[in-house]
């Protein structure tokens, strides 16, 4: 007992538990490696996502030479953007509306409407919507593609401006209507400005989120109506080639561009 | 506007603002609805320093709120020199703010904030340029102009929000505890600079504060509220010296609050006998009939204790505090009851007061103010 | 002149707005929102509700007709010859393996994420931001491409065989891709931050000063983690593991890339019935059924959360 109590060479740290730091590094590891491995390949000279031989751009400038590859890059450019732009002004009047005015009776059942296609699963709402759309008849083409991303990327878009209008002082708006703002110039030169972050933040999720779909995009795209990840899927059933590791090293590359933005933003927020 | 708000009747001449039995009830109808403020009347002079004073919740707060017009009255009317003020919007109303946390836009720089009324009234460019340049000069901050708010320090702050809201002018300023997020020494200093300004610019300033000092010290006229009702409305000697009630005697610095009962009138003054016997001379307030009940208020400061014996009345001192400039002593009367003194601390004080010590305390005729209630 | 009339039409119709009720306001900047979600979100939900009590199309599609078939085919097989129903277990098997592997998708991200949460939470602020930033970068990328790369590791000739067959745990590489073993690993990789950052987010909060409290009391670590650490951080636990639970049991990319399409979850089997099966109101009744798991958790993680925090207070 008395020994055990003062036992230790190495000072008795309260706070470590031996092991903790292996699983940490397992975590990191098993959440990146498959990822270098994938990017690795992509640099590969020869066709195999296997064998190593020579460090090579080929495979890049083949994917970005592939027409549809370029047609599937531009729809997925084309539909994120469009489905971004919409969602979050969607998103920033629904976050005024849920957090400017009194509160109402119904306001948990707006943020459950709002946030319902977080809720429901992926495979669910895509089957869901592939009736819906052939039932009414509606072909767009890219169109459709474009609602269905709006309809998901809402709510990611609207967490973050909704988190910082909430942090945002309401006295900063009164005494903007006390030095002879209206309600128009106080929204353009204190409310909006105040929010931007918020607004980008949203607006790069939403974008991530839009680019990175897949089911759904799958359920609802015809044919001409490719994305980039409908095209890498097609692909990869076919079998492992390097320029599928090129693409998706890019889209990779895009995504991780986007969320940093979203990350630093959120962090100069609260710092 | 403000040419129709000029045009004020002769009579309201000399009046900046009118409250008419103005109530406010938040959650009307709810069960849990608050009455802010209770029929409040009031009339606020053009020029004045004018502080609304009370304990938090007492809804002075609201009342300025009001006054701005981010607020609705439930019923009553404010009159802005003479005009009913009712559905004007704060962006109407020629009346500007310093908030209590200053509300300084943190994405502007401090020339920007200054600026931002005028902009809204859309002024000319260079009129606003020198406007700005004139008002930080005028809170004694010159070369700050292009710093962003987030960058000051919390009195520089303070001075922003005070160039911004007179950079327009206002026939009124509303300050909203204004100081009670500054240090002690920022503090008193400024109350002297809000003063100066007051008096140079000729605004009518309404002053919030909870604090009595602070009210005393800078203000015209003190209105003091509790409980959304207005308590007395007077100039600082008068409120300190002649309270209207128990609660504007305890709020405006310590005192010691005695029941006592109406004796024989005794020349210009009335003998009051406390509990327990001992007799206190006061001046009479309206018909204090004999054998009527009523609340003596006695300043602490006001009370002389002794170590000779002569006249005056007997009590032991219980307890004894040295607080620098002066000591209070609780000293409880031989026929009476205990009272709170402050003495000041001059070079030949000290002999025989101390604790468990026999006292003669003096109470000069008129020190003590019959309350009524 | 004409610019002048619009300014005043701006005036007119933005104090017409502001001097609206604020329930009012609200309503008219959340109806396009609410348009939107409620058109292209919440309508189709209702009208796959309608298809799974419908009868299937020949060649996909619906037939206008009220029947309880589809839920029916889940537990009974129809005979071809003679038209009776017999119970068949294939489709339920669909089902029990879609809560086990999310479960032990569940266990494994627990096991391996509260310790990492934990190890994070107690580094220094600096160290704290950059691991936590390494976690969340996979949240938000490519699921697919996340997959698809997980696949790459798993292959026969893919590095994880190279390895074992290079320290000589076997000679043969082994078939590690299209088992249920690749689809749970892929639902741990793929979930695994889901666990990380709310379990993270509690711990993050908890006052160490609590723990040398403890310790002081003459607890050892075990009794610490046991008695501290895990219970204050249960609301993060609780909310990790529904977050995990929830994405792992609809899961489609992971069974279908990892599991070859051969080892369905029901996220295959609903994605089946609209591709190539072409029965869609079997494909509905089994979306319905999903959705009904997915709200139960729900139901019963908010219910667990309103509990504790009732017991906060």
């Amino acid at each position: 007992m008395r020994s055990d109590m003062m036992a230790g060479s190495r000072p008795y740290d309260l706070k470590r538990y031996p092991g903790f730091g292996f699983m940490a590094a397992v975590c990191l590891g098993l959440l990146y490696l498959p990822l270098f491995v994938l990017v690795f390949f992509s640099f590969n000279e020869r066709r195999s996502v296997s064998n190593w031989s020579e460090f090579s751009l080929d495979w890049y400038a083949k994917a970005l030479a592939n027409d549809a590859i370029r047609q599937a890059a531009t729809n997925s450019f084309l539909v994120a953007t469009v489905a971004t732009i919409a969602a979050t002004v969607l998103a920033t009047a629904a976050a005024l509306a849920t957090t400017r005015v009194q509160r109402f009776r119904g306001l948990t059942a707006c943020y459950a409407v709002i946030n319902s296609p977080l809720m429901v699963p992926e495979i669910v709402t895509a089957v869901a919507l592939l009736s819906f759309l052939s039932l009414i008849g509606l072909e767009l083409g890219v169109g459709n593609v474009m609602i269905a991303h709006t309809v998901f990327c809402v709510p990611f878009a609207y967490l973050p401006i909704r988190a910082r209008l909430h942090g945002m002082d309401t006295t900063l708006e009164q005494a903007a209507a006390d030095l002879y703002a209206d309600p128009v110039q106080t929204f353009r030169h204190v409310t909006l400005p105040m929010l931007m972050p918020g607004i980008i933040a949203g607006a790069a999720l939403a974008f991530v989120i839009s680019l990175d779909d897949f089911i759904i995009t799958q359920m609802v795209a015809s044919a001409g109506a490719t994305t980039l990840p409908v095209y890498i899927y097609s692909q990869v059933r076919m079998g492992v080639t390097p320029e599928v590791n090129a693409v998706s090293s890019m889209l990779l590359g895009v995504s991780i561009v986007f969320v940093s933005m979203a990350v630093l933003l959120r962090k100069k927020e609260t710092a | 506007m403000n040419a129709a708000l000029s045009q004020t009747p002769p009579e309201a001449v000399g009046t900046a603002i009118e409250l008419r039995s103005v109530t406010k009830v938040f959650g009307t109808g709810s069960a849990e609805s608050v009455t802010a403020l209770d029929e409040v009347s009031l009339a606020i002079r053009d020029n004045e320093f004018f502080t609304l004073l009370g304990p938090s919740g007492c809804g002075k707060t609201t009342l300025l709120r009001l006054l701005a017009g981010f607020e609705q009255v439930t019923r009553g009317d404010i009159l802005l020199f003479g005009d009913d003020v009712a559905g004007l919007p704060p962006h109407k109303r020629p009346i500007n703010t310093v908030f209590q946390h200053y509300a300084l836009f943190p994405h502007m720089t401090v020339a920007e904030n200054v600026a931002f009324g005028l902009r809204m009234l859309r002024r000319d460019k260079a009129e606003i340029g020198r406007t700005v340049e004139s008002m930080l000069t005028l809170v004694k901050m010159p070369d700050l102009g292009e710093r962003k708010s987030s960058q000051l320090s919390g009195g520089q702050q303070q001075r922003v929000a005070l160039a911004r809201a007179l950079a327009n002018h206002p026939r009124v300023l509303l300050l909203d505890e204004p100081l009670s997020a500054l240090d002690l020494k920022l503090r008193q200093e400024m109350r002297l600079e809000l003063k100066t300004l007051q008096r140079e610019t000729g605004i009518t300033f309404i002053f919030v504060t909870h604090d009595q000092e602070e009210a005393l010290t800078m203000s015209d006229r003190i209105a003091v509220l509790r409980a959304g009702r207005i308590q007395q409305v007077g100039t600082p000697d008068v409120i300190y010296e002649h309270p209207a009630n128990p609660f504007v005697a305890n709020f405006m610095g310590e005192t010691n609050l005695l029941p006592a009962v109406i004796g024989a009138a005794e020349r210009d003054m009335v003998r009051c006998h406390l509990e327990g016997g001992a007799e206190i001379l006061a001046r009479p307030v309206g018909d204090n009939a004999a054998g009527s009940r009523i609340t003596l208020s006695l300043r602490p400061e006001r009370i002389v204790l002794s170590a000779d014996s002569g006249s005056g009345l007997t009590g032991r001192i219980t307890d004894c505090l040295y607080r620098g400039t002066d000591t209070s002593y609780r000293v409880t009367l031989e026929n009476g009851p205990e009272l709170l003194v402050y003495e000041q601390n001059v070079a030949d004080r000290g002999n025989g007061m101390s604790v468990g010590n026999s006292v003669r305390v003096l109470i000069a005729p008129g020190a003590a103010r019959i309350l009524a209630g | 002149m004409a610019e002048r009339h619009d300014a005043a039409d701006r005036a007119t119709w933005i104090d017409r707005f502001s001097s609206l009720p604020s329930a009012r306001r609200s309503l008219i900047l959340l109806s396009p929102a609410f348009a939107l979600i409620g058109a292209f979100g919440i309508a189709p939900l209702g009208l796959i509700l309608v298809y799974s009590f419908l009868v299937p199309g020949t060649y996909g599609g619906v037939v206008w007709e009220f029947s309880f078939g589809a839920y029916i085919q889940f537990l009974f097989e129809r005979d071809i010859f003679d038209g009776t129903l017999a119970f068949s277990s294939s489709y339920l098997q669909i089902g029990a393996r879609s809560v086990i592997l999310a479960g032990l998708a569940v266990v494994g991200c627990l096991l391996i994420g509260f310790p990492t949460a934990y190890f994070i939470a107690t580094r220094s602020p600096g160290i704290r931001n950059i691991l936590i930033f390494l976690v969340t970068v996979p949240f938000w990328t490519n699921l697919l491409v996340r997959t698809f790369s997980m696949m790459l590791i798993l292959r026969d000739q893919g590095p994880l065989n190279s390895i074992l067959m290079g320290i000589g745990i076997t000679e043969q590489p082994l078939s590690l891709l299209y088992t249920d073993f690749a689809i749970g690993l892929g639902l741990l990789y793929s979930f695994l931050p889901f666990m990380v950052l709310p379990i993270y987010a509690s711990l993050e909060r908890i006052d160490f000063r609590l723990v040398e409290a403890a310790y002081d009391l003459y607890a050892n670590r075990w009794r610490v983690l046991q008695r501290i650490l895990i219970p204050l951080s249960l609301p993060g636990i609780a909310g990790g593991c529904f977050l995990v639970f929830i994405p792992s049991l609809s899961s489609f990319l992971a069974p279908d890339l990892l599991g070859g399409g051969k080892h369905l979850m029901i996220g295959n089997l609903i994605a089946q019935q609209f591709g190539t099966a072409r029965n869609w109101p079997f494909g509905s009744a089994a979306a319905m059924i999903l959705l009904s798991l997915v709200l139960i958790a729900l139901m019963i993680y908010a219910r667990q959360a309103a509990r504790r925090d009732q017991d906060a207070v």
